[in-house]
């Protein structure tokens, strides 16, 4: 599995867990599916990214610098986007977006794959 | 009648005893080791016109420069000559080694990953060794020699024995780091783990002035196993076991509570461990800011 492919199963994994906790705000639950979906569809987006990136530079900060800064924008776009109860939450998904970005970051830094350390070594 | 001083005795002694080197292309300098198998020199050699050491065996033992000559590893001293002396003593000629012993080396107190990483290169090439089917028997910080340049180098194979062959030899080794089968003279029944027994002892040493983590003492107590099928099957699992533990993984030789799993992902994951932390901190801030 290459950088951006992970990169892209990580942040759709991690994008659905960041939606799911949209369930403990209780004015925002009843439209859980929708916002799973999306915080999907934006990690998904974020992932590939964030693992493109990994792949042409190899550097630990630059990675999470890069994740954070991938993840602060694609949840600003969905922060700019009303809500279904009229309100934006600017805080409240950017701030963890851009977490799960610098994550995705570190992960895709951190992850070498097989195939690539077998060419190294023959 | 006065009798001699003991200096001029000693140095009699001395100069009965050194090997006549004439018929040889070394010169002799000054003993530099002496054990149960022989007596090591530092000498010259006039044709390559450079110093090497020579041991000259106590007895007609051609089996120790064999035994050593087949072993070529980084981490074993090599064979340059060898031959007999005019007296018939066996000798062989190896490369000078010089740095510090184990021993020396640790009472430095050096920091405990440093001390692993000795211990493992002290394992490769005993496990070399025990791949070509001869193992050790004295293996103790004494016999373990540190280049200048961090080459780690396992000496004095003298009572060395080839695995299986039917010699019958009386008990060799040094107290406190020969195996419990090895000490009562089971010679036959010796195997690779009986070597390990010695790292295990040397391994124990190391660590006696250290607060090395309950891990690493697990591994050391394995290895070290009073019933040798407790111990490691053999040096390159041991030696995996020390590489696991500087890797941050789990080792073999110690069941981790959940506790201690964490801390220990925790202390080799700090920046993913600080980022998670820091989201679940968000979310919790979060949770509590839209709920008033």
């Amino acid at each position: 599995m290459n950088k951006p492919i992970y990169g892209l199963l990580l942040g759709g994994a991690l994008g659905i867990l960041d939606g799911l906790t949209a369930w403990f705000t209780p004015e925002v639950r009843a439209a859980i599916l929708t916002i799973v979906i999306g915080s999907c569809i934006k990690g998904l987006v974020a992932g590939v990214c964030i693992g493109y990136f990994a792949k042409k530079v190899n550097s630990l900060p630059l990675g999470i610098l890069f994740g954070l800064a991938v993840g602060m924008f694609l949840a600003f776009l969905a922060a700019a986007a009303p809500q279904p109860n009229g309100q934006h939450y600017y805080f409240a998904i950017m701030l963890p977006g851009s977490l799960v970005g610098a994550i995705v970051g570190y992960a895709t830094q951190q992850y070498h794959p097989k195939s690539a350390t077998k060419s190294a070594h023959s | 009648m006065k009798g001699l001083p003991d200096r001029v005795l000693d140095h009699l002694r001395e100069v009965i005893e050194a090997p006549d080197l004439s018929a040889t292309r070394y010169s002799l300098e000054k003993e530099v080791g002496r054990g149960g198998m022989g007596v090591v020199y530092s000498a010259h050699d006039t044709v390559l016109d450079r110093r090497v050491a020579l041991k000259v065996l106590s007895s007609v033992n051609t089996a120790e420069p064999r035994t050593l000559a087949q072993l070529e590893h980084p981490g074993i001293v090599p064979v340059h000559d060898s031959g007999l002396l005019p007296d018939g003593r066996a000798y062989y000629v190896m490369k000078l080694v010089q740095g510090a012993r184990l021993d020396q080396f640790a009472a430095g107190h050096p920091a405990l990953p440093e001390l692993l990483r000795v211990m493992s290169r002290i394992c490769e090439p005993v496990a070399f060794a025990h791949a070509h089917g001869i193992i050790h028997r004295d293996l103790k910080p004494e016999n373990v020699m540190l280049g200048p340049f961090g080459e780690v180098l396992v000496l004095d194979w003298g009572v060395a024995r080839v695995l299986g062959s039917a010699q019958h030899d009386s008990v060799a080794g040094t107290r406190g780091y020969m195996s419990p089968e090895q000490a009562s003279g089971l010679t036959g029944a010796l195997d690779v783990r009986s070597d390990v027994f010695s790292l295990g002892r040397i391994m124990e040493y190391l660590l006696a002035s250290t607060d090395a983590p309950q891990p690493v003492r697990a591994i050391a107590r394995k290895a070290a196993a009073t019933d040798r099928e407790l111990r490691y099957a053999g040096a390159l699992d041991l030696s995996a076991d020390i590489a696991r533990f500087l890797d941050g993984q789990p080792v073999s030789a110690y069941r981790e509570s959940w506790r201690e799993q964490t801390l220990r992902w925790i202390s080799h994951h700090k920046t993913l461990a600080a980022l998670i932390l820091t989201y679940v901190a968000i979310r919790a801030l979060i949770f509590f800011f839209t709920r008033r």
